[in-house]
């Protein structure tokens, strides 16, 4: 269902960023321009972004976050996502792997320009943060009937 | 791809990133011990009580999860980090646990494992007596 991204403009935008996120890896620095809000990699939470005609769906795959102490809020077309995920850590246990986050993060997602910022909508589950912002109707394709 | 290490094995990892579609993610860890057993705590989002599998084979644990959520109709991706649709990570685990025990809870998406040791294995101290 994420398989192959086309970005907003319908180009191969994934695999651009991709690519670029690997140049990056290896020679540090990426010989294109980049978006300016895009993370490095690896980023935590991990984001997956989806669209339909009527709106736009951001996924954040956040396991054990406290729906409560998430800051998520909308400027024009770009979406911010703020949070912490505290772990605790076991005393007196003897550690072999600390692979998962600990921390505050941030995540901002640049929308399309025809989203409606007063109709946002997010829900919490099974660890996965789903907002959905609707897009204004004038945005959307019609049939144009020849008469 | 699948992985057999020993639980208490200490080799640094790198964070969990599959490709496509094809692979399954490696889902971040955190592995602990003390007196009474191991604990595995797992990230594995999307991933509801029903879609979870916990099960063990000889001596390997495997723990996989089917990514399901609510996507709209018709919805084109514009951009993915995670790709795959499945967790799947595997660990070998030593003689002194024991697998008969496992108690696994799963809650926002994180997957709590107890994996207790054998009674007979639990940790006591010996007394040194002077002769």
């Amino acid at each position: 269902m994420f398989g192959r991204p086309r970005g907003f403009d319908g180009g191969l935008f994934d695999e651009y960023r991709r690519l670029e996120r690997e140049m990056d890896q290896l020679f540090g620095a990426s010989p294109w321009p980049g978006n300016i809000r895009a993370a490095a990699l690896g980023t935590w939470p991990p984001i997956n972004i989806g669209h339909t005609p009527e709106q736009v769906d951001v996924y954040l795959f956040a396991a054990g976050l406290d729906s409560g102490a998430l800051d998520i809020s909308i400027q024009q077309n770009l979406l911010t996502v703020a949070g912490e995920r505290r772990l605790i850590t076991e005393e007196g246990a003897d550690y072999y792997r600390k692979e998962r986050y600990d921390g505050a993060f941030r995540r901002v997602v640049t929308l399309p320009e025809d989203v409606d910022p007063d109709r946002v909508e997010a829900s919490y589950r099974d660890g996965v943060l789903h907002v959905a912002i609707q897009r204004r109707a004038a945005a959307r394709p019609r049939q144009i009937e020849i008469k | 791809m699948s992985e057999a290490k020993d639980v208490t094995s200490q080799t640094a990892r790198t964070a969990p990133e599959a490709r496509d579609a094809g692979q399954a993610i490696r889902p971040a860890v955190d592995i602990f011990e003390d007196r009474t057993g191991i604990t595995v705590q797992a990230d594995m989002p999307g991933v509801s009580r029903e879609r979870l599998n916990v099960h063990i084979d000889s001596d390997t644990l495997s723990i996989e999860g089917d990514v399901d959520i609510p996507v709209p109709e018709g919805m084109e991706a514009v951009y993915a980090d995670i790709h795959a649709t499945r967790y799947r990570r595997s660990f070998s685990l030593s003689g002194e646990l024991d697998a008969e025990k496992i108690d696994a809870t799963l809650r926002d998406g994180v997957l709590i494992l107890r994996i207790p040791r054998r009674e007979e294995h639990k940790p006591r101290k010996i007394e040194v007596r002077t002769g």
